[in-house]
């Protein structure tokens, strides 16, 4: 599986997700193409412009009546469409992990956070419990979490919704996969709290070289935390550019992306308002 | 804290007041102190802004004076006439509220045309036929959304349908919370270029509930900052323009809200 220094992490070329619905099929995702390094790559774009139906589909995740098909959907030279679901089930969570919105549903509710965070360790790893305890709590601790012991018999109703985020975080990155989706992870986080958890997506990014996909439909906050952004439109990719570039951007969507959004400061004129192109997909 | 400042001279009677206004949820052990004593006064005509993150109490206000939440001290008044007890029939129309959710505020299996009627008839008004074309058509959506029911409407339409049901029985005050937040970007825009038209047009007042600064700033000429139930400050739209705020908390909102800081 070594891989030459040329190897992207992840490559993706002509990837489509399709559903089969009563009125024909339905192209949720219309053949894109990118690679993500050990970087952050954002993926921005409106509901129902087929961001979240990627991340899911580099996870083979994409459920039935959806399918999802690629030229090439590779793991550092790893193609994963043909590998079988068994050994799928060791690159999830290993190699590739991901986070999701809302950590009230990614959580088992009846069950106490340490030991889901035990749980995810033994799968694995072969340790014993004691030493699967330790792990876990210095974890949490990594996640900045102040009292990590509390937080580690609580259930997760019991933590707020940053902090439930952070154990999220935690138990995947138990098993330092490579590539970390991120899908809105922090969409359902009060602003202030939204930029802690952030902080420690970096640093852990940073210090792992991890490669990240950060999705979101924020693109105020991906472009200031992503190294480049990828603009999604109804399946397709429509302008790629540097985080720091957006400002520069050229597609009118885009550009329609940047300037709807209120500004403090800003003029009191109506917003402008998105004009949508069907051509543009 | 922050105490409600000094009424000019000339001010108006406020249209809305609230005067160390607190709520309080359960009893004893349980008990909740939502809201902690928040005083402000909204001009008529005015879009006045409150904002703060989950659990500062600012929604619990909206509906403390609605009338979903109780009033367990001070006052709310409205038009300088205290608010108590049963709201009246007249009270319900000419204050509405529009909420977060589109899709969880319309009744799913009820057309726009009888969430837009029922309204109309509980507050007897005449040829409704018209008024509902009319309220329609004031949120910009055509005719032929009449007999849609919610989930054939985007989420961005629903959050019209709820404006029309708001403004049909012609109220003067909005309480809106967090009208935007369930919706897309460029859906808000949309949604909050027609509040601005509508509040123009109509001469309404606004309360408007955000966790957006952004969004008050652009909304509100003035705003109270909440945390915790308790307000941190009262601003105007220029003091928030040059930062120019009193407390940490303000600045951190302000921080957040201009994206990450590596």
């Amino acid at each position: 599986m070594s891989a030459s220094p040329s190897t992207p992490l992840l490559d993706v070329r002509d990837l489509k997700v399709r559903f089969a619905t009563r009125r024909g099929a339905i192209e949720a995702v219309r053949g894109i193409s990118f690679s993500v390094g050990r970087e952050r790559v954002g993926i921005v774009g409106e509901s129902g412009s087929g961001k979240s139906m990627t991340g899911r589909a580099i996870l083979r995740l994409v459920r039935s009546p959806g399918s999802a098909t690629a030229e090439r959907l590779a793991l550092e030279g790893m193609e994963l469409q043909t590998l079988s679901e068994r050994r799928m089930r060791a690159v999830r969570g290993q190699r590739i992990a991901m986070i999701m919105q809302d950590p009230k549903y990614s959580l088992n509710p009846v069950m106490r956070v340490g030991r889901q965070l035990v749980e995810a360790l033994k799968v694995h790893e072969r340790i014993s419990s004691r030493e699967a305890t330790r792990r876990a709590l210095t974890m949490l601790e990594e996640v900045q979490i102040r009292d990590p012991k509390r937080v580690f018999s609580a259930y997760p109703h019991e933590l707020s919704g940053g902090m439930g985020q952070r154990v999220m975080i935690a138990m995947m990155l138990i098993p330092r996969p490579d590539l970390l989706i991120a899908d809105e992870p922090t969409s359902a986080l009060d602003v202030t709290v939204q930029l802690e958890v952030l902080k420690i997506l970096d640093a852990l990014v940073r210090e792992r070289g991890m490669g990240l996909i950060f999705i979101s439909h924020d693109l105020k906050l991906v472009s200031t935390f992503c190294d480049r952004v990828l603009v999604m439109y109804l399946g397709r990719i429509v302008e790629e550019i540097a985080a720091d570039r957006l400002h520069e951007a050229r597609h009118p969507y885009t550009r329609g992306l940047l300037n709807c959004l209120p500004e403090i400061g800003g003029s009191r004129e109506p917003l402008p308002v998105l004009e949508r192109d069907e051509a543009w997909a | 804290m922050s105490a409600v400042p000094a009424e000019a001279p000339a001010a108006p009677t406020p249209k809305l007041s609230a005067s160390n206004l607190q709520v309080v949820f359960g009893h004893g052990r349980q008990e909740v102190r939502a809201v902690r004593g928040i005083s402000f006064n909204v001009r008529p005509e005015e879009s006045f802004g409150l904002v703060g993150e989950s659990g500062s109490g600012k929604s619990t206000v909206l509906r403390a004076i609605c009338g979903l939440a109780p009033i367990s001290g001070g006052s709310v008044s409205m038009d300088g006439t205290a608010i108590e007890g049963r709201r009246s029939k007249t009270f319900a129309r000419r204050v509405q509220m529009v909420f977060q959710d589109p899709y969880g505020s319309l009744h799913p299996r009820h057309t726009v045309d009888r969430v837009l009627s029922e309204p109309l008839a509980i507050h007897r008004f005449a040829d409704r036929e018209e008024r509902v074309v009319a309220a329609l058509k004031d949120v910009g959506l055509d005719a032929r959304f009449r007999f849609r029911l919610p989930h054939q409407l985007s989420g961005g339409q629903r959050q019209r349908i709820a404006i029309a049901r708001a403004l049909i029985v012609e109220p003067d005050v909005l309480l809106l919370d967090e009208p935007t937040s369930a919706l897309d970007a460029s859906i808000q825009a949309e949604v909050l270029n027609l509040l601005q038209r509508l509040r123009a047009e109509k001469k309404l007042t606004y309360l408007l509930v955000s966790h957006d600064l952004a969004v008050i700033d652009h909304m509100c000429d003035r705003l109270l900052v909440m945390q915790g139930g308790e307000a941190v400050e009262e601003l105007d739209r220029a003091g928030l323009k040059d930062h120019a705020v009193a407390s940490d908390y303000t600045r951190r909102l302000l921080t957040a809200s201009e994206g990450y800081v590596r």
